[in-house]
Parts: C-alpha cells; structure tokens; sequence
C-alpha cells in the first residue's frame, strides 16, 4: 500500500451564503487544513485546486494563484476544471504528484460560489457542463439530464421514484448531526413524493441543493509525515479517472455510467483492493439516481441491483455499507468545484474517528470517493485507508 | 448567448439543422460505419479523419424522456416541455417532443425530427414529432 497521506481536512459550512466570495471560503478551509495537518505554510509545495463556475459566478478566471494567496501559501497553483468532478481531479494530480517525488506538501482544494446566480442563473451555468450544440439548445438541463439516464435506468432494470425516496430519506438522516449540512433535518418518503416535479421522474427532494462552499485538504509524502511525526493515519491508496463521450445521447448505455466503471477500476487495482474491502462511501449523488449509478459502477451492486439498496437498509448508516454518511450532495450541499475533497474530508474524517457519524463504521478501514463530472463524462474514484 | 456570438455560424451545426429544417438531415459515417453529429474533423470512436455525409433516417425511436417542469432562462417561457433522445440508427439525437400529449409517449414511441423555434429565446431547436 502506497500512497500520500491526508494531514489535514478542511471544510466551510456548504449552503446559503451569497455575501462571501470563492477567496473568502476557500482560505476559511485551506486554513483549518493547514491547521488541522500541522504543516508550515512554507512547506507547502503547490495549490492543485477546483472551480467550475467562476467567470460565471465572480467574472473570476486564472483563480489558482488567487486561491494560494487566500491560503496564505507561496507556491505555484493551478485550477483544475472537470465540472463537478474539479477537485476529485485536482487531487488525482496532487496523488500522482506525491507519489512520484515530485513533490512532499501539497494544498488541494476546490470552492464554488452559486447561490448569487439564482436558481435559474445556477441552472444555465451548471448547463454549460453538457454540449452546447447538441443539448443545452434543445432544451437539456441537468435535472433534465439525470431524469433521461433515471427513465432509461427503469425502463431497462425497473425500480421506481419511491425506490429513489428511499435514497433522499436516507441522505437527509445521515446530515441531521452533520453541522457542515445544508440541510440538517429529516425527511419523509411522502415530502419526497409529493415535491414539485423537477423534470420527471425527478422531483424536488430528488435533487441536490445549489450551495456555496469550500475543501481543503494537505497531502504529505509518507517520509514527511515521518520526518514531521504528523499524526496521519488515512492514506490515498487508489486513484482513477475515466472518460466519456460528453453528450448522453453519444453514449452506448443510458442507464449506466462507464466512465465511473473505469474510474473505480482503476482505482481498485491502483490500492489492490477489491469492492468486498469496502466499508463506507462518499458517492456523487447530485441526483438520487446518480447514488444509484454510482453504488452499480463501485462494483457495491449488479447493474439493476443498487435501486433497492436504500429502500433495503443496506447503504443506510446501519448498513453493510454506508453510503454517503456526510448526507451526500443531496442534504450536504454541492459546492460544485467544493464537492471532491469534501467527500475526501468526510471519508477521512469517517476512518479517523472524529466525523460525526463515526459511530457508524467504528472499524471501518475503507473508504471510496466517488465524483462525477457533467452527466458522468467524467469520474473520479480514490480509494483511502487507515495505514497500517 | 452573449451578443458577440450571436452572428458566428456554427460551421458544421448549423449546416446539419439548415438540412433537417429542409427535410434533408444527414450524420457522418467514417469506413468503419460509425456514425456520429457535425461538426467532426475526426471520427470520435477511431480517429478516422474521412467522414461522409450520410442521409439521417425518416424515423428514430424514443429511448427515453422527461418532461422538465424547470427550464434554465433560455427556455423560461417553453417549459412546461418534454426532453427525450430518440435513436436514428447509427446516431442519437436530444430534443422536444412536441404536437402530442406528454402523457402518450413512451420508450419506443416512433418520430421523425423536424426544426422549431424556442418561445423564449426565438433559437432554433430539434423537434420530435408523433410519426
């Protein structure tokens, strides 16, 4: 098992805050990282960090160096853009840059800010991670997209909306203790169905929120740690990263996603684990079918199998394997350029033993993150565990 | 769209509408025999750089739809509208099934595709039709 450890998480609260800009939240995280590994600003060695809307939402490009300078960090930065997979990537470079010697300190990270675009100005610019020509003109949204893989998804295996209330119910519970959730309250298989209708099969509770946050997270090589005695003991075993053609409609299946396939392929072999090791997951639910495609491509389910797997207790928190046990994108909130090194800071605070629902896995030794981008033409799978 | 586009043609897209529009829609077709939209330079599944036009089927066949309630701005005053892909063969293609009642259509629903307007925006649009 090789692989960088995690010093430090840090995350902002994920939700409503329309006042405060990307700098402003993100060296709120960078500094609790920073803080929380017990590394020098001066040892940090590169800022690998991810946006996705930022001309959009702040006319702000080129915000890799502004991201350093609001971590109090002197060193190179580069933004990284995969939609909402931006810093899963940011950190599969950051793992990559570790490992081959390139580098012993590392700052990733991601910020977005969406609140102040509204929710229709949110809906136009989280369009732009799908094909201009050939879906955005036609009338292709996001939940319209994820509606089309979900009909395509019951039309090929079955299931229904009540399976996905399940998925929604199941999320919101995991975020009532969670104080960095959007929304920290429970919800019913009935407030899920009776929702207005987003773009059908999906309604309202079937979505994640538009948030505004920040993450933050400080690799450090296994001989820094050493030299350093950090005390960090989650390590980044397993990276993967797969492509997709970027319209669904170019894609083979509609009601699977083979990019997140490959990306959790790679990873596992990667780390040298297979799914069976799994204990807990952070996964890219933005809409409750994405927890279901996610759960089938982590190899946690048979294509067909993961629908029922809320509905059944199994990725609820008493589960064999918890799902998303931060509330997922769905009740935490999806910062989109945010939303990878959060789930990296949930799991690695889930396998320290200091999350809030720790209590959940208390000898879980392995957590996958699973972070998709546009309608999963991109996804990012890393593997982490405790060092043993 | 910012203004500063709106008068540059998308070469090879808008050349396939303009076709559709007449009733002449076509794909590209590489020798391998896959099909995919303009504007291509290269085949997208071997790299294949000669692509032909090749004429798009009368008919393709919905594999799936939604009706989406929340339009993002540029499709405020269309929606409530239902989205689908429908399959042509060696393509597929995204967009608005329109002239029948939403509740009728199903995977497998038979359509031929034709040009429309958005109501918000006046930008052209694929339209599916009940064949």
């Amino acid at each position: 098992m090789t692989g960088p450890r995690v010093a430090g998480v840090g995350v902002t609260a994920f939700g409503r805050a329309p006042e405060r800009t990307g700098r402003d939240l993100f060296g709120d995280a960078a500094q609790e990282a920073i803080r929380d590994a017990g590394v020098e600003h001066d040892d940090v060695e590169g800022v690998y960090y991810g946006n996705f809307m930022g001309e959009l939402a702040e006319q702000q490009g080129h915000q890799g160096p502004m991201m350093a300078e609001a971590a109090g960090v002197q060193a190179p930065a580069t933004r990284y853009e995969t939609a909402c997979a931006s810093s899963g990537a940011a950190v599969r470079q950051a793992v990559r840059d570790v490992r081959n010697g390139e580098a012993d300190v590392l700052l990733v990270g991601g910020a977005e800010r969406m609140t102040n675009l509204g929710t229709a100005g949110a809906t136009e610019a989280l369009a732009i991670a799908a094909d201009d020509l050939w879906e955005v003109r036609h009338g292709m949204t996001f939940p319209g997209a994820y509606a089309l893989m979900a009909q395509a998804y019951f039309e090929t295996f079955g299931g229904s909306r009540e399976d996905l209330a399940h998925i929604a119910v199941k999320n919101h519970a995991n975020a009532i203790e969670n104080e960095h959730a959007q929304y920290q309250r429970e919800i019913t298989i009935d407030d899920v169905l009776d929702a207005p209708m987003v773009s059908s099969p999906l309604g309202l509770y079937d979505s994640c929120p538009i948030s505004d946050g920040a993450s933050a997270a400080v690799l450090v090589s296994e001989a820094y740690a050493r030299e350093h005695d950090l005390d960090a003991p989650v390590a980044i075993t397993g990276t993967g990263q797969g492509g997709d053609r970027i319209a669904l409609h170019d894609r083979e299946h509609l009601a699977t996603s083979p990019a997140a396939d490959a990306a959790a392929a790679e990873a596992y072999e990667d780390a040298g684990i297979d799914g069976d090791r799994i204990d807990l997951a952070e996964v890219h639910d933005c809409f409750t079918i994405a927890e279901v495609l996610a759960i089938e491509s982590l190899g946690l389910y048979e294509p067909g199998e993961g629908i029922g797997a809320a509905r059944r207790g199994e990725t609820t928190a008493e589960g064999a394997v918890p799902v998303n046990l931060s509330g997922g994108l769905k009740a935490k909130g999806h910062p989109v350029g945010a939303t990878g090194v959060g789930q990296i800071a949930d799991v690695v605070k889930l396998l320290r033993g200091d999350h809030v629902n720790s209590d959940a896995v208390p000898d879980a030794t392995v957590g996958v993150t699973h972070n998709a981008g546009g309608t999963v033409a991109s996804a990012i799978v890393h593997v982490l565990e405790v060092a043993r | 769209m910012s203004d500063g586009t709106e008068s540059v043609r998308d070469r090879g897209y808008d050349d396939v509408i303009d076709a559709i529009a007449e009733g002449e829609g076509y794909y590209l077709e590489c020798p391998e025999g896959h099909g995919s939209l303009p504007p291509r330079r290269l085949c997208p599944e071997c790299g294949d750089d000669t692509l032909r036009k090749t004429p798009l089927p009368d008919v393709g066949s919905i594999d799936t739809y939604t009706r989406t309630e929340v339009p993002a701005p540029a499709f405020a005053d269309d929606a409530p509208y239902v989205l689908a892909i429908a399959d042509f063969g060696s393509v597929r293609l995204t967009g608005q099934v329109q002239g029948v009642d939403p509740e009728s259509i199903s995977v497998g629903y038979r359509v031929t595709v034709e040009v429309a307007e958005s109501k918000t925006t006046g930008e052209r649009l694929l339209a599916f039709r009940k064949r």
